[in-house]
């Protein structure tokens, strides 16, 4: 009943929603271009569905291209600087200046670096900025996160720096790098996102490109189209590392 | 495990003093001399140093003053803390396998004296348990076989039954006491528990606060372990009430 009642109540929410969208923008004839009935935008989502389905695999497939290469990168980072505190109070301003610089500032100059024709280079850099802090954020954190008495055991029983690292550390690190890797998820499609924006151009043909395109040419339904595919997509994301990380989780702690 | 001869120093502090640079000096001047074998409790008000004390005989921390002599050799000391501690990607034979495997044993040697220790402290059938799963008592008894595992010549016990509810707690001390009597480690162990030091040790330490210092000693003439109804008896009685008296006097000083 519970959980029947999770999925029911949004979905009535949504179509009372629509209905009042759809009843409003007859009644006051609002024109389309400016606000398109949601009748419009699901005949602009059934017409567009091939090109945007096709949008959408080019921007999800940037944006997970973007997560492994962060991934990598910020957990080995992470994983080097854990080791000695000198290096890691050398290294957080930098990572905090990276998180703090919005993507859009840094946009341009990738775009100069990977080069006009390849501005999938760039979105996939950019994107792997953004996703980057989260990471290293949980690896660092995760890292230290070993209960202190279980430190001192290792200490009594003799433990040397490696055992230490791959015995208690490592494994203590999981559910932090679990939950970084689900924010930057989520960060990785807004960054590819907003990194195609500043593109601007259309090399790359996910779906930043297609809401830009429709926008052009003042066809509102078929942004809405785009951006209803986009936040779907983003959703379903979510909660697909959502699931992964519970389900890691339980292989963690055994339950 | 052969018995140790009665009377020969196990561990000692000898007129130490720990300062902390946050904290100012929070125990000493501290003697105490446990000898193999021997059970001794400290008992006394909330942050007195018990636990600094604990950490000085194990070799965790050197005091600001005065001096330790540990008999005990590298990995001949164990340690349980009030929490069972355990890491919680491992299962119940891992935890109790990992001090001998950090030493150096060979996974098979070490599995299979872990599966004898979980035997020993009645939980042969939970070696593929997570801590995750296991009760609050069961978790306890699994930290212990970790401590007994490598037959320590000290096994030192930072309220290790706090967290647990009497009759638990009770059932353990039990236990605790009918594992020393085959293992005779020198026992030192922390408790704000009136009842459970004078049950379980041969001499009770009261200490005082601000700094940490031993106020009195009462030794429980009683044979270790205790006969069955030793609650009821007027030994045990008298044991509680002078140790409870001396407590009353460091706390009336205290407050």
């Amino acid at each position: 009943m519970n959980r029947l009642e999770r999925v029911l109540a949004p979905v009535a929410l949504i179509t009372l929603l629509l209905l009042l969208w759809e009843t409003v923008c007859r009644a006051a004839r609002i024109p389309a271009f400016l606000l398109p009935p949601p009748s419009q935008v699901a005949a602009a989502l059934v017409e567009g569905a091939p090109s945007l389905a096709l949008a959408a695999w080019r921007t999800l497939s940037m944006a997970l291209l973007a997560l492994a290469a962060a991934s990598l990168f910020a957990s080995s980072v992470g994983l080097f600087v854990s080791l000695d505190r000198t290096v890691e109070n050398a290294v957080r301003p930098l990572a905090v200046g990276l998180q703090v610089t919005p993507v859009v500032a840094i946009a341009p100059l990738f775009v100069i670096w990977a080069g006009i024709d390849h501005p999938g280079r760039a979105i996939v850099a950019l994107a792997a900025i953004v996703a980057f802090f989260p990471i290293y954020s949980g690896v660092v954190t995760g890292l230290k996160s070993a209960d202190p008495d279980l430190e001192r055991l290792f200490d009594l029983y003799g433990a040397g720096p490696m055992q230490r690292l791959l015995r208690l550390r490592m494994p203590a690190a999981v559910p932090a790098m679990l939950e970084g890797h689900k924010v930057a998820a989520g960060l990785a499609v807004i960054g590819a996102v907003v990194a195609e924006f500043v593109a601007g151009s259309g090399g790359a043909q996910g779906l930043a490109w297609r809401i830009l395109e429709a926008g052009n040419r003042l066809q509102t339904a078929r942004m809405f189209a785009a951006i209803i595919v986009l936040a779907v997509m983003a959703g379903l994301l979510h909660f697909a590392f959502q699931a992964l990380e519970a389900r890691a989780l339980v292989w963690w702690r055994g339950r | 495990m052969a018995a140790r001869a009665v009377g020969v120093e196990a561990a000692a502090l000898e007129g130490v003093e720990v300062e902390y640079a946050a904290a100012g000096r929070v125990l000493g001047p501290f003697e105490l001399s446990v000898s193999d074998g021997e059970i001794v409790a400290l008992v006394g008000p909330s942050g007195c140093g018990k636990s600094t004390a604990l950490r000085l005989l194990a070799g965790l921390e050197t005091p600001t003053r005065g001096r330790t002599r540990l008999a005990a050799g590298r990995g001949e000391t164990s340690m349980v803390f009030q929490a069972a501690t355990l890491a919680p990607w491992l299962t119940a034979l891992a935890n109790v396998a990992l001090p001998l495997e950090l030493a150096g044993a060979p996974r098979g040697e070490a599995r299979r004296r872990a599966a004898q220790a979980l035997q020993r402290v009645g939980l042969g059938g939970s070696q593929g348990a997570r801590p995750a799963q296991l009760s609050g008592g069961m978790a306890m008894r699994v930290a212990l076989a970790r401590a007994l595992v490598t037959a320590p010549r000290v096994l030192l016990l930072d309220e290790p039954f706090a967290a647990l509810d009497e009759i638990t707690r009770r059932a353990l001390a039990d236990d605790l006491l009918l594992l020393w009597q085959v293992e005779r480690a020198a026992i030192v162990f922390v408790t704000h528990s009136v009842e459970e030091a004078v049950y379980m040790a041969a001499r009770v330490v009261v200490m005082t606060c601000g700094p940490g210092r031993a106020a009195a000693q009462i030794t429980v003439e009683a044979p270790l372990p205790r006969p069955a109804g030793f609650r009821a008896t007027p030994l045990f009685r008298h044991a509680a009430e002078a140790v409870s008296a001396e407590l009353a006097l460091v706390m009336g000083a205290s407050a």
